[in-house]
C-alpha cells in the first residue's frame, strides 16, 4: 500500500526525537504555531525553539488557543512557550522574540528541522534561501529539512524541502502567483467596485490628506477614516458594498482564517517531522513533497511531487529566459518583475557586466539613478544575462538571459 | 452567547463589535448567519477508546464560538492520556476524563458553554438524553456496542446528525449519518465559476444598451471606443456574426473563429497597440459564449422526489418553483452580478442595474409560485432571493448509506488500483477503512483477527496484500492513537461540522478515510 518512495528517506542517521532539535517560525495572522508547538510536544520532541516577532491581538483569539483575553498585547513566542511547556511534562521550548532575519547561520545550523508557519511570502523566502545556502556537501548535519505550511479558508498545503536536494521554495513560487494591481487610472477616475474606492481612499486620498502622520493598519481611527472617505466617494459614483469590515479586509489584506484548517495543517507538517525524525514511514520530500487539502466542496487532497528547477534562483544555477521590450526604461521593466508569478520582486537591484540599478547603500542608488529612465536596449544587448537580486529576500539570485521581443528604435 | 452579530454594516461612526473583532477572520467564510447557526449548536462528543480525536474536534468547535458542548465518557483520567491529549495535565491523574477535558477546553473561549456527563455503572448512558437536546452527535470508535445502539437510536428518533470517528496509528477515517437528504443552498463556488451573462439569450434592456454603447463605433473616439465594456462588444459582434451567418457560434471551431472576429476590431494605432476592454473581450469567449446547461447536481435536486416531511420545508417548496421556472424559461433565475471590467464608472453601474433588475424580476416570478404553494406563505422573500442567486449551484447530499454493498465498493476500488500506476492514480484507501472498522467494538486486535473479520464480509481478503498490510498497521497501533493524526483528523471533523450545522460549504457524502503514511485522503460513499 506504500507507494515506491520507501527508499526515499536518505536523511541524516536515525536520531532519538529527544536529540532533535526544532526550530519553528510563526508569523502573522495565520496562527499555525500554536498548533505546531502542541503537536510537536506530544509527539516526543524535547527541544523547541520558537521564533515570533509578533504579539496578540484579540482577532488571533478565534484559533490560537495557547492564548486568553488576558494575554492580549504580549509576545507571542513567550506566552506559547510557558504555556506549552506548562501543559507537557518535560518538553523544553526556547522563545525568540525577534524577526528571522535578525538571526544568523550559526543560530540555524543548531536545529535538525525547520517548519514554517509563515504567512507571508517575503518571509518563507528569506528562510528558504538560508537554509539553501546553509548547506555544505561535505558537512551531512548542515542539511536542515525545511517544512512548510500555510491556510487560507478551508484550504492548506503543508510541504517538505529538503535543501538543494528537492524542489524548493522559490522553484514553487509560481504556485503562488501574486494578486494584479488595480491600475492607478481606474483608481483615481473610473472606480466601479467597492474596492476600489477603499483602495482609492488607501493610496490616493491618504497622501492628500495626511490625516495622520503614518497610517497603522491596527488602528481603528485610521481605518475608519479610510471606510469613511470610500464610504463617500462610492456613494460620488452609485457604488454599493463598501463596509467597516471590506475596508479593514482590503487594506490589511487580510485572509481568512480558521481553528480547523490550521488544525489540519500543522498536524500535516508535524507528522512529516515526525516521520523524518523517527524514520518509522516514508516522509513526504525525495518523491511526493507538496499536499494540498481543500474542505469547500467534500474533501480533496493532491498529493504531488513538484519538480525542482534548474533555473531558480536559489537552488539552480541555469539563466532562464525572458521576453523583453528594448524599448522600455529600465524603470518600467523593474516595475514588471513585481508581477511575474515566478519573481514577484518588489525592490530588486539589477547588475549586467556593470551595475544597472541598485537600491543600496544610498551612495550606490544615486549613482544609478539616472539609468531607470533609459531603455533596456541603451543598457543591455540581446542574449546578455542580467543578475536580479532583492536583499530582504536574502539570498535570492535571479539570472536573466535577456530576449528581446521586438527591435530596438534607438532614440539617440 | 450574550449578543448576536448582526447582518447590518456598522454605523459610519462605530468600528466592529468586540465579537465581530474576534471572529473577524471567520465571518469573512460563513458570516453572520453561519455564526448564528454555530451559536445556537449544542454538540455532543460520547467519547471512548484512547480519547483525543474527539476532544481535539472538539478544540476547533469551541475557539470559533459553538453555543455549548458536552462530553459523555466512563473513563478516568490515566497517565497515558497525558502523552497523546493536550486536554488534560497532571491535576487531572485519576479524576472523570469527561470533566477534566471540558474544564481545559471551556478556557478556550468564555462565550461557550461546556457540560460533562461521566456515565457508569451507577450513572448510565441514558440519562443523558432525558432532558438535553443535540443539534449533532460525535463519537469516537472503538465503542461499546449497547452505547453505539442507544446513541443510534436517539438520533433516528430526533433526526440528528451523526459522525464517527476512529484514529489508530497513522491511520484514520471517519464517517457522516446525516437524517436524511441534506439540500444546501449555500455552497459557497468557486467565484471564478459564477460568471452568468447569458450572452447568447440577451433581453429586451440588454440588447438596448449593448447598442447604445456600440453606436457608431467606428466613429467613436478613442476614450469611447477604449471604455466599451467588454460585454457589449460581445453582444456587438455576436449581433453582426448573426446576420452575417445566420447563427450565433456555437461549436468550438466557430468560437475561436468568432475570437478572431472580435481581436480584429482592437484599434492599435494607439500609444498602447491595443486596447484593454478588447482584450477582455477576447479572453471571455469561450468562457460567456455558451448555453447555459444544468450541472448534475441542480437536475439531482430536480429529479428528487421529496417525502411528505421534505416537501413542505422551505427548500423543496423554492426548489420546486425554480423546477417550474425552468421548464418555462429553458434557464436559471439570472444571478444578477457583473464581473469587473475596463469601462466608465456610470456605464459600469448602469449595466450592473440592468443584471439586478432581471434577476429581481426572476425572483418575484419565483416568489409568485412558491406563494401558490400551501405551505410557500410565509418563506421570506430574502430567503427567495438566496436561492435565485445560488440556483446552480445547490447541492443535494443524500445522507444514506450506498446501494452498493462493501462486496461491490471493494471490487470497483481493487479493480481501479490494477490500473493506478499506469493512470498515476493513487491507490484506494478503503483497506484503511476496512481494517479500522474490523476493530469498531475491541481495544485492539492482531491483524490476523482483522483480517479475519473482514474476510467474513469480503472473502477474498485475506489473499490482498494491501489488506494484509493495512489490518498490520492497525494491530500494530494496538488502538493507541497518534497526536498529529487525531489532531489532523480533528480539524477534517470540525470542517464537516461546520458544514452541516450553517448549511454552507458542502459536506462529504460519507466516508473520509486519511492515510498518514502516504499523507493522502479519499472520500467513499459506503
Ligand atoms: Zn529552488
Amino acid at each position: 500500500m506504500l507507494k515506491q518512495n520507501q527508499e526515499s528517506c536518505s536523511l541524516p542517521p536515525r536520531m532519538d526525537r529527544k536529540e532533535y532539535r526544532l526550530l519553528i517560525e510563526h508569523r502573522g495572522a495565520g496562527g499555525l504555531g500554536c498548533e505546531i508547538l502542541k503537536n510537536l510536544a506530544l509527539s516526543g520532541f524535547k527541544d523547541i525553539h520558537v521564533i515570533d516577532m509578533d504579539t496578540i491581538d484579540v482577532s488571533n483569539l478565534n484559533r490560537q488557543f495557547l492564548f486568553r483575553a488576558s494575554d492580549v498585547g504580549n509576545s507571542k513566542a513567550e506566552i506559547a512557550a510557558r504555556f506549552v511547556e506548562k501543559r507537557v511534562k518535560g518538553v523544553s521550548i526556547t522563545p525568540h522574540n525577534c524577526k528571522i532575519q535578525d538571526k544568523d547561520d550559526v543560530f540555524y545550523m543548531q536545529f535538525s528541522i525547520v517548519i514554517c508557519g509563515l504567512d507571508s511570502i517575503e518571509a518563507r523566502r528569506w528562510i528558504n534561501s538560508a537554509l539553501v545556502n546553509l548547506f555544505d556537501p561535505e558537512d551531512e548535519d548542515s542539511l536542515k529539512p525545511l517544512i512548510d505550511g500555510g491556510t487560507e479558508g478551508f484550504k492548506g498545503q503543508a510541504r517538505v524541502v529538503f535543501p538543494t536536494l528537492t524542489s524548493c521554495l522559490e522553484c514553487q513560487l509560481d504556485m503562488h502567483a501574486p494578486r494584479t494591481a488595480v491600475p492607478l487610472c481606474t483608481l483615481a477616475t473610473i472606480p466601479r467596485q467597492p474596492e476600489h474606492c477603499i483602495e482609492w481612499a488607501h493610496i490616493i486620498a491618504w497622501e492628500n490628506d495626511k490625516p495622520f502622520p503614518a497610517l497603522d493598519n491596527d488602528d481603528p481611527e485610521h481605518i475608519t477614516w479610510l471606510f469613511q472617505k470610500a464610504l463617500a466617494r462610492a456613494k460620488e459614483f452609485n457604488i454599493s458594498g463598501v463596509t467597516y469590515s471590506l475596508t479593514q479586509g482590503v487594506v490589511k489584506n487580510i485572509i481568512p482564517a480558521i481553528a480547523s484548517t490550521n488544525a489540519i495543517i500543522a498536524a500535516s507538517c508535524c507528522n512529516e517531522a515526525f516521520k523524518i525524525a523517527t524514520q518509522s514511514n516514508p516522509c513526504l520530500g525525495f518523491e511526493e513533497n507538496y499536499m494540498m487539502y481543500s474542505g469547500n466542496d467534500s474533501i480533496y487532497t493532491y498529493t504531488f511531487k513538484h519538480e525542482k528547477k534548474d533555473d531558480c534562483p536559489v537552488c539552480g544555477n541555469l539563466a532562464r529566459e525572458l521576453a523583453v521590450d528594448p524599448n522600455i526604461t529600465l524603470e518600467e521593466f523593474i516595475a514588471s518583475l513585481a508581477e511575474r508569478a515566478e519573481a514577484q520582486l518588489k525592490k530588486p537591484s539589477i547588475t549586467a557586466e556593470k551595475t544597472l540599478y541598485m537600491q543600496a547603500p544610498p551612495q550606490l542608488e544615486k549613482l544609478s539613478r539616472p539609468n531607470l529612465v533609459k531603455k533596456m536596449g541603451e543598457l543591455v544587448g540581446n542574449g546578455d544575462e542580467i543578475g536580479v537580486t532583492d536583499p530582504s529576500l536574502g539570498a535570492v539570485d535571479f539570472k536573466y538571459k535577456m530576449k528581446f521581443s521586438r527591435d530596438f528604435a534607438s532614440t539617440a | 452567547m450574550t449578543e448576536i452579530v448582526t447582518d447590518q454594516t456598522p454605523p459610519v461612526l462605530h468600528g466592529p463589535s468586540d465579537k465581530e473583532k474576534k471572529y473577524d477572520r471567520q465571518l469573512r467564510l460563513w458570516a453572520a448567519s453561519g455564526q448564528k447557526a454555530l451559536e445556537d449548536a449544542h454538540i455532543l462528543l460520547l467519547n471512548s477508546g484512547s480519547g483525543t480525536v474527539g476532544v481535539e474536534t472538539l478544540k476547533n468547535l469551541v475557539l470559533p464560538g459553538i453555543g455549548k458542548f458536552t462530553i459523555a465518557d466512563d473513563s478516568i483520567v490515566t497517565e497515558a492520556d497525558l502523552g497523546v491529549n493536550f486536554f488534560l495535565d497532571e491535576d487531572c491523574l485519576g479524576m472523570s476524563r469527561s470533566e477534566s477535558c471540558v474544564r481545559l477546553l471551556q478556557e478556550l473561549n468564555s462565550d461557550v458553554e461546556g457540560q460533562h456527563y461521566q456515565f457508569g455503572r451507577d450513572r448510565p448512558l441514558e440519562g443523558l438524553f432525558s432532558d438535553a437536546t443535540f443539534t449533532l452527535i460525535l463519537y469516537t470508535l472503538p465503542i461499546d456496542s449497547n452505547n453505539l445502539t442507544l446513541i443510534q437510536k436517539y438520533a433516528n428518533e430526533k433526526k440528528v446528525p451523526l459522525l464517527s470517528i476512529h484514529s489508530a496509528g497513522f491511520y484514520s477515517y471517519f464517517q457522516t449519518h446525516l437524517p436524511g437528504s441534506f439540500p444546501i443552498v449555500d455552497t459557497h463556488p468557486d467565484s471564478t465559476a459564477t460568471t452568468d451573462l447569458r450572452l447568447l439569450t440577451p433581453w429586451p434592456e440588454l440588447s438596448e444598451f449593448a447598442q447604445s454603447v456600440t453606436k457608431d463605433i467606428e466613429n467613436q473616439s478613442a476614450h469611447d471606443h477604449g471604455h466599451i465594456p467588454y460585454l457589449a462588444i460581445l453582444l456587438h459582434h455576436l449581433a453582426r456574426w448573426q446576420s452575417e451567418h445566420g447563427a450565433l457560434p456555437s461549436t468550438y471551431k466557430e468560437k475561436t473563429a468568432f475570437r478572431n472576429f472580435v481581436s480584429a476590431s482592437t484599434r492599435t494605432d494607439n500609444a498602447e497597440g491595443g486596447e484593454e476592454n478588447f482584450e477582455e473581450a477576447v479572453a471571455a469567449v469561450l468562457k460567456t459564449i455558451s448555453s447555459p446547461h444544468l450541472s448534475g447536481a441542480v437536475k439531482e435536486v430536480f429529479d428528487y422526489k421529496p417525502d411528505e416531511v421534505e416537501s413542505v420545508s422551505s427548500f423543496w417548496i423554492i426548489a420546486e418553483a425554480i423546477k417550474t421556472f425552468y421548464s418555462k424559461h429553458n434557464a436559471l433565475p439570472l444571478p444578477g452580478s457583473v464581473p469587473d471590467m475596463k469601462a466608465q464608472s456610470t456605464i459600469y453601474v448602469q449595466l450592473q442595474n440592468i443584471y439586478k433588475s432581471k434577476a429581481r424580476q426572476d425572483v418575484l416570478e419565483v416568489l409568485e409560485t412558491v406563494r401558490v404553494h400551501p405551505g410557500g406563505k410565509d418563506i421570506p422573500v430574502t430567503e427567495v432571493e438566496i436561492f435565485c442567486k445560488n440556483a446552480a449551484f445547490i447541492k443535494l447530499i443524500h445522507g444514506k448509506t450506498s446501494p452498493a454493498s462493501i462486496v461491490e465498493i471493494a471490487d470497483k476500488e481493487f479493480e481501479s488500483d490494477d490500473i493506478a500506476a499506469l493512470a498515476m492514480m493513487p491507490l484506494s484507501l478503503l483497506p484503511i477503512y476496512l481494517s479500522l472498522n474490523a476493530t469498531s467494538h475491541v481495544p485492539s486486535a492482531s491483524s490476523s483477527e482483522i483480517v479475519a473479520t473482514i474476510s467474513k464480509i469480503i472473502p477474498s481478503a485475506s489473499s490482498n496484500p494491501r489488506i494484509v498490510k493495512a489490518a498490520e498497521e492497525v494491530a500494530r497501533a494496538k488502538g493507541g492513537e497518534l497526536h498529529n493524526i487525531s489532531s489532523l483528523t480533528g480539524g477534517m471533523v470540525a470542517q464537516e461540522v461546520i458544514k452541516i450545522v450553517t448549511q454552507q460549504y458542502i459536506p462529504i457524502d460519507n466516508t473520509c478515510v486519511f492515510d498518514g503514511i502516504t499523507s493522502r485522503t479519499q472520500v467513499l460513499r459506503v
